[in-house]
């Protein structure tokens, strides 16, 4: 027997098997949450039967829908306002003639998402509180648009890096102004860079949780705050049925994502 | 800093077609200045630890309706060059003039050049039509005029076919077509290409040449190209520049530089040369006597004022030197220590005394010349008139 040869992982005994413990630890919950969430009475581990009733409820509850309202204008509007800034900072950042400054702004950009959470939670908080503006929607919004920009910086960042730096200077040659120039070549070849900048803020700030809980306020409330308030009351699979549709939407957003990445690899 | 575009057309539009066609010059005075630097430096970070002089008080003029090559080796200065006069790079002192304008502070798209880029720089999201049209549309021509002036563009490079294609589809060559007729579409008074036959392979780049040197024809627009590459500046040039360390070594037709290079630079760069050290022997009027160590005397005519007794350098193409076995004609004695078969030649490396030199000639040992192996001694002889006297 040749102990040489190469041999591919997959043949290795018991590969399978611990692949599939794998998926089942990963994915196991996920599907848990789902199936219960068509489940017609009101346990979260007994099934009694199919039924859409806690997507009716759901539908229903005015509270729900407030708090779900508040965090997509709160996403929509954190995810633009950020990635805009991040384009700004990445077209700053990324400049091939002088090398100094870039790396120092790059570290200063990139921090935040080495801080952990609730350092930064508590520290929005006591600025707040500091400067006088009173916690509700306004707060949350600056606080997302705050943490959103690391997240966009990095995808928008990485295009930039990719694009052939003549590109501008060919536009130039070619009589374009400074402004045409970037809206003719440099944005339409950032696009992929921007939607994916973009989506992921906005992922990160549908999904908030502890910045959004210290620096709400008493009266606003997001669609996690919400779910979280209704946990305490008890588990009903109308948390279960939220939950599902917001798989729902994520997993929409990260295909369409992954396609629009795949678009752009094709320049 | 002044943003008044200077309009690329000398003649009015439309016109463009029939001087393309017939394959007049559009431009009428043949010996008019196209381009011309005066005084010009760059230093590139100035006043930091860095900063580094790749422009020394460069003076050079091109004319109208000339195809002109910037050769020198990589780090002499050609391609910071071709950047001022496109404008993307910033001259640190001097003037630069474009048919009499001055231009120095204007950006590129307010000068009447276009740029081939090195790697090409085609527009990667837009179609080779629209790469095309981009100069023309930000000129703001009308419509019509601009898609006859595409389909001309297309033509002329014979890419019609691929009018639709994105450039990250086509080949090397095929971009390198796209991105002439890119930059040859908006009638630019100048033409600047950055090595752009560098990316081709050896085929390609030979077919290119000539392609390269009837489009300048036939468009009549005066080209300024930078190559490393001494054999492609000989092939297409009308004149060359040969510059060196930032400094401007010759200018002069492919012919007066390979054959009366005023430098030891240029002697070496261009070609290949022995380099001999000599001493002047006698000296009257055009004509000198030169000693050479291990030769005997040599006669050379010289252009420059020589004084008695002078240490010059030689210079002696490698096809210029004559070897046999035999005795009497000889210049002097030496030992071959290498043969090299070369296909259409064989080199022979050379030492006599002191120097080592290489002589070649074609085909060794066949149509009764003598062939040599290493070991043997020869005598050498220089081809009259093939030693260039060098003071430098």
């Amino acid at each position: 027997m040749s102990t040489a040869r190469m041999r591919d992982l997959r043949t290795f005994s018991g590969f399978g098997l611990l692949s599939v413990g794998c998926a089942v630890f990963l994915y196991a919950p996920i599907v848990f949450l789902t199936l219960y969430s068509f489940n017609d009475g009101r346990s979260v581990s007994q099934w009694t039967g199919f039924s859409f009733r806690w997507y009716q409820t759901v539908f229903a509850n005015q509270n729900i829908q407030t708090a779900a309202v508040n965090s997509l204008l709160i996403a929509v509007t954190a995810a633009t306002i950020a990635t805009v800034l991040a384009l700004g900072a990445a077209i700053a950042t990324v400049n091939r003639r002088s090398k100094s400054g870039g790396e120092g702004a790059y570290v200063v950009l990139t921090f935040p998402l080495m801080v952990p959470e609730i350092v930064t939670a508590v520290a929005s908080l006591v600025f707040f509180v500091a400067v006088g503006i009173s916690l509700g929607f306004v707060t949350i919004l600056l606080a997302h648009i705050v943490f959103c920009i690391p997240f966009a910086y990095l995808p928008i960042k990485a295009r930039l890096e990719g694009m052939d730096e003549t590109l501008p200077s060919a536009a130039a040659d070619l009589y374009a102004s400074p402004a045409k120039a970037f809206v003719r070549i440099t944005l339409p070849l950032l696009v992929p860079g921007l939607l994916s900048g973009w989506l992921l803020a906005f992922i990160i700030s549908l999904d908030d949780f502890i910045i959004t809980a210290l620096v709400a306020g008493p009266g606003a409330t997001t669609l996690p705050l919400h779910i979280y308030g209704m946990l305490r009351l008890g588990m009903t699979p109308e948390v279960n049925a939220i939950s599902t549709l917001m798989l729902a939407a994520s997993t929409a957003l990260v295909l369409l994502s992954g396609l629009l990445g795949q678009a752009g690899r094709k320049h | 800093m002044q943003r008044a575009v200077i309009h690329p057309h000398p003649i009015p539009p439309g016109s463009i077609s029939q001087t393309m066609a017939a394959g007049q010059n559009p431009v009428p005075h043949p010996h008019t200045v196209a381009t011309e630097v005066r005084n010009l430096c760059k230093i590139y970070n100035a006043g930091t630890s860095r900063a580094h002089e790749a422009l020394k008080d460069f003076n050079l003029a091109i004319r109208a309706n000339e195809f002109f090559t910037l050769l020198g080796p990589s780090g002499c200065g050609k391609t910071t060059l071709l950047r001022i006069l496109g404008g993307f790079e910033p001259l640190t002192s001097g003037i630069c003039r474009i048919f009499g304008d001055d231009v120095s502070v204007l950006p590129p798209e307010a000068r009447p050049v276009n740029t081939v880029f090195q790697q090409y720089a085609l527009f990667p999201h837009m179609t080779v039509r629209s790469n095309i049209a981009f100069g023309l549309e930000m000129l703001g021509k009308p419509r019509a005029e601009i898609e006859r002036t595409v389909e001309k563009m297309l033509d002329l490079v014979h890419m019609t076919e691929y009018a639709d294609r994105k450039p990250d589809t086509m080949s090397g060559g095929q971009r390198q077509r796209v991105a002439l007729a890119r930059a040859l579409a908006p009638q630019p008074k100048l033409l600047l290409l950055d090595e752009p036959l560098s990316a081709l392979d050896l085929k390609l780049r030979q077919k290119m040449r000539l392609e390269l040197k009837s489009l300048q024809r036939e468009t009549g627009i005066t080209f300024v190209f930078v190559t490393h590459d001494q054999e492609e500046a000989l092939a297409m040039s009308d004149r060359v520049a040969v510059i060196s360390n930032g400094c401007l070594q010759q200018v002069g037709t492919p012919e007066d530089i390979y054959e009366q290079p005023q430098s030891r630079f240029v002697a070496d760069f261009i070609g290949e040369s022995n380099l001999i050290d000599a001493r002047v022997a006698r000296f009257s009027g055009c004509e000198a006597i030169l000693d050479i160590a291990g030769f005997d005397q040599v006669h050379a005519d010289v252009a420059q004022d020589l004084a008695h007794g002078q240490p010059v350098s030689l210079s002696i193409r490698p096809e210029r030197l004559v070897l046999s076995a035999g005795e009497g004609e000889g210049r002097g004695l030496a030992t071959v220590f290498d043969r090299t078969y070369l296909g259409n030649a064989v080199e022979y490396h050379l030492r006599a005394g002191d120097h080592a030199l290489t002589a070649r000639s074609p085909r060794g040992g066949l149509r009764g010349r003598q062939d040599f192996a290493p070991g043997d001694t020869v005598h050498i002889a220089f081809e009259p008139g093939s030693i260039k006297v060098l003071l430098s």
